[in-house]
């Protein structure tokens, strides 16, 4: 400290922290909920400060009644509603089968997106099928919606003569660069910017199709979310940023990662770049966000970030336990609601679905999984085997096998 | 026929647990997908859930047991009319638990390893600086570490901890246990994700006089650090002249675990000890990693303190004193021998002292040598053994190429090569990213069988 005389007060340090922790009851009346269908919507080449409310505002457009208001109505056709209804309802009997396959041994780990289903199968849809996917670990959906064989993800999971990926991943880290869907990192954040590299790059050579990635709150505290914002926005890349704001990265509530402040969404704006801000469970809302951005970007008119605000439901995988740090059965309470039952309603609203045929629809989803958990684990599991064979293991190090790797496979015997 | 349920392991590290509750009770039928019993282990509380189906005959762990090892018979499931006294049950069903090919951890070399014992206490021989009787502790590493925190944090209140999940979440590996309660979130404080910041963070919070403790969940994720750690952290003193230190420790688990993958195996031993100007420590005992992290907090240098996520839960003898200091770049001789010298630290010594044994068992004597710390190597006490034993053998986890292991030939080819009467043989990993599939991670990770095939070649044989 200096010795100047001084009447001010000593410096104190701030630490965030979330309203609500285990003992608490749930409560998220602190959340300002605004209505659906009150945002505008800007033509696609709106200049990005004509998104200024957007950013700081949630777009919604399923209300209370299941009906679908306002200017961001994407107005899809029955058919296609009904086909994200199935993917999401696919995408959930799938991660219950997953993680009861874990605690049974057949896999070491797993991540559920529970809750958020919306995200990934709105965005495919809104997508095209030859848009590259940089993903994290939490869309899954994009593959189910993409109609990738279940089979095949489960595979990959088991780490089982099935998996495309040669026993080298850990669970749920697929990769089919068929169905547009890299190889997921475990170093978080680093797909961002490689989505910008790969936009320019089809940019570059004049292609039609764009790329879209996706980083969980938590990690736009890497540098790389920033670094990916500048290239972006330099370069007009074709891309669309998707936060997933879920609230919670493990234990860190998203104010640790800078959500007290502002809002993910507005970040995109000091770097010039429209923005916007998506109630994440809302499917028609985050099909609509998501197509403007699309064609925004397809249409040479540079990058958008969109925040989907949403709520992880479940843990953040099977190794960890959120009732050590927030409030048990705060997911219940959420206040937009589960993204399956809001698209249920909806449906149902204007007489395109029945109870009868949700319940009919979870019940065919979930053989489905079964009919082909029984394909994959026909294949194996991580604790049945059989595995890969040790000879493979120095294949892909290089393109070509170089002679000491040759040399080591040879002392290996295998 | 009765079927034994057995302890689930939650991850394939997991060796034991605490049973916190029966859901169901004796007499109970349980269906398939039924939530049985809770069980806690030191990351998480998770459900048991039922495989089969019948009626819970007989609970064999009351609920409030302690560190139940994983694959050890919990409860037995009968079928209708069946008596749960008869006959135990033939064939145990792990259906319910990682089955005994997953339990068992990652590196089966290591001695933790029979799925249903909790990992063994390991007898290492004192450090010669520990007075005469002393009384000694049982601690894991894990607690070792922690209580070295601790001590610190009271004894100076420039001390601090910070990192993803070390505060509320007690450290992703619980390495940071009950620090937030005791030091509050000034000191225990949890950081957004992004290492290159935090790391940054610390650099500039110890160029001010505190002294930081910067916890990575993993090295591997400190890759994107490793700008502030080099260019800033270990030149600064350098280019300031002499004006501006940097009193900061960068701990977490380094190198391989089990079923991780290619970007979390990484061993960065060899990495950091190119580096000028840090320090870099990589413990195998509980003992050592309380003294040395002791140490590392109080060095007024930047320090790289490399743990092993495998021998966190591995217990040892501590020597119970107020302050247990240990001196950094002293070696340890942690078995004397005439025969080889084994060069081993972190956890290439379970591979190094396992093979020692069986050498043992064949007439050869291997003097093991546990670095303990990487830079500045005690090359001075590996000169020593290979003057007497005129064999070397060095084993590490990491790759060959460039590796620790290449520098200590270099050494001894410039400074025992008249002593040496064999070429002095690396054991390492194999040259390829760490697969996922357990039996290809085994084979791309060092073997006991492999130090043992190597100090053959070396000592003819």
């Amino acid at each position: 400290m200096t010795d100047a005389p001084r009447n001010l007060p000593r410096l104190a340090l701030y630490i965030p922290e979330p309203a609500r922790r285990p003992g608490d009851a749930p409560d998220f009346s602190g959340l300002a909920i605004p209505e659906p269908g009150a945002l505008p919507r800007p033509d696609i080449d709106a200049p990005a400060e004509a998104t200024r409310e957007l950013a700081y505002g949630l777009i919604r457009v399923l209300d209370g009644d299941g009906r679908a208001v306002g200017p961001w109505d994407p107005r899809l056709d029955p058919q296609t509603l009904r086909r994200g209804l199935r993917a999401m309802v696919l995408t959930r009997a799938y991660d219950e089968r997953m993680v009861r396959a874990q605690r049974q041994g057949k896999t070491s780990f797993y991540m559920k997106c529970t809750g958020e289903e919306a995200v990934a199968v709105a965005q495919a849809l809104a997508l095209n099928r030859e848009d590259m996917c940089f993903p994290t670990y939490r869309q899954q959906g994009l593959l189910v919606a993409r109609d990738w064989p279940l089979a095949d993800m489960m595979c990959q999971v088991y780490s089982n003569a099935g998996d495309r990926l040669k026993g080298r991943q850990m669970p749920v880290f697929y990769s089919s660069k068929e169905a547009g869907f890299f190889s997921i990192s475990g170093n978080l954040g680093t797909q961002y910017s490689q989505a910008v590299g790969w936009a320019m790059a089809s940019a570059y050579k004049g292609d039609d199709r764009i790329a879209a990635a996706w980083v969980g709150d938590g990690a736009t505290a890497e540098g790389d979310f920033h670094h990916a914002l500048t290239f972006a926005s330099v370069y007009r890349a074709p891309v669309v940023l998707n936060v997933v704001n879920n609230q919670w990265a493990i234990s860190s509530f998203q104010g640790i990662a800078g959500g007290e402040a502002t809002t993910f969404a507005a970040r995109g704006l000091g770097f010039g770049m429209p923005a916007l801000r998506v109630d994440g469970n809302d499917f028609l809302a985050v099909y609509a966000a998501t197509r403007w951005a699309a064609d925004r970007a397809r249409t040479n008119g540079g990058p958008t970030l969109i925040e989907l605000f949403t709520y992880r439901a479940s843990a953040h995988s099977t190794s960890d336990d959120p009732s050590k740090y927030r409030p048990a059965g705060e997911e219940s309470l959420w206040p937009l609601g589960d993204p399956i039952d809001r698209l249920r309603d909806h449906l149902v609203a204007i007489g395109e679905w029945s109870a009868e045929r949700h319940a009919a629809l979870e019940e065919e989803m979930r053989e489905e999984v079964r009919r082909a958990g029984q394909e994959a684990e026909a294949l194996g599991t991580l604790g049945t085997g059989p595995a890969h064979s040790p000879a493979t293991m120095f294949d892909d190090v290089f393109k070509e096998m170089p002679w000491h790797l040759r040399r080591q496979r040879q002392e290996l015997g295998v | 026929m009765p079927i034994d349920i057995l302890m689930p392991a939650l991850s394939p590290t997991m060796e034991k647990g605490n049973l916190a509750k029966w859901v169901k009770k004796v007499g109970d039928t349980v269906k398939s997908g039924d939530i049985i019993a809770e069980i806690e282990t030191d990351k998480a509380t998770m459900e048991v859930e039922a495989v089969d189906e019948g009626i819970l005959g007989k609970i064999l762990v009351p609920e409030g047991t302690q560190d139940v090892a994983v694959n050890t018979p919990i409860a037995v499931i009968l079928a209708e009319g069946e008596d749960a006294n008869a006959a135990p049950a033939p064939q145990q069903k792990a259906a319910e638990s990682a089955p005994p090919a997953v339990a068992a951890p990652a590196a089966p070399q290591t001695p933790a390893p029979s799925a249903v014992a909790a990992p063994p206490v390991v007898a290492v021989q004192p450090d010669p600086d520990v007075p005469a009787g002393t009384e000694f502790v049982t601690m894991t590493v894990r607690e070792a570490l922690r209580d070295a925190m601790a001590e610190e944090m009271r004894r100076d209140g420039d001390v601090f901890v910070m990192g993803e999940e070390v505060a509320e979440y007690q450290g992703a590996y619980k390495i940071t246990q009950g620090l937030l309660q005791e030091f509050g979130p000034k000191r225990v404080v949890d950081t957004p994700i992004t290492e290159h910041g935090f790391a940054g963070l610390g650099v500039g919070a110890a160029m001010a006089g505190l002294k930081p403790i910067v916890e990575f969940m993993t090295f591997n994720f400190a890759m994107q650090a490793i700008d502030q750690i080099i260019n800033s952290a270990a030149k600064t003193l350098y280019m300031s002249g002499g004006q501006v230190h940097c009193s900061i420790v960068f701990r977490g688990p380094n190198g391989a675990a089990a079923r991780v993958g290619a970007q979390h195996s990484q061993d960065y031993a060899s990495w950091y000890s190119h580096i000028p100007g840090l320090k870099v420590i990589a413990p195998y005992s509980a003992a050592d990693a309380k003294g040395l992290l002791k140490a590392a907090i109080r060095d007024p240098n930047p320090i790289i303190f490399l743990e092993n996520e495998i021998l966190y839960g591995h217990s040892f003898e501590v020597p119970k004193l107020d302050d247990y200091v240990l001196p950094i770049g002293k070696a340890r001789i942690a078995r004397s021998g005439k025969d080889v010298t084994l060069v081993s630290w972190s956890i290439g010594m379970t591979y190094a002292l396992k093979a020692a044994d069986e050498l043992a068992k064949q007439g050869i004597e291997a003097e093991v040598i546990d670095l303990r710390t990487i830079r500045p190597m005690d090359v001075p006490a590996i000169i020593e053994s290979v003057k007497k034993t005129g064999r070397c053998v060095t084993v590490e986890e990491g790759w060959p190429q460039s590796g620790v292991g290449a520098e200590i030939v270099a050494q001894l080819m410039e400074k025992a090569f008249d002593y040496l009467d064999a070429p002095v043989l690396r054991v390492t990993g194999k040259d390829v990213p760490m697969p996922y599939a357990a039996n290809l991670e085994k084979l791309a990770l060092p073997s006991v069988a492999d130090v043992i095939e190597a100090v053959k070649a070396v000592t003819y044989r």
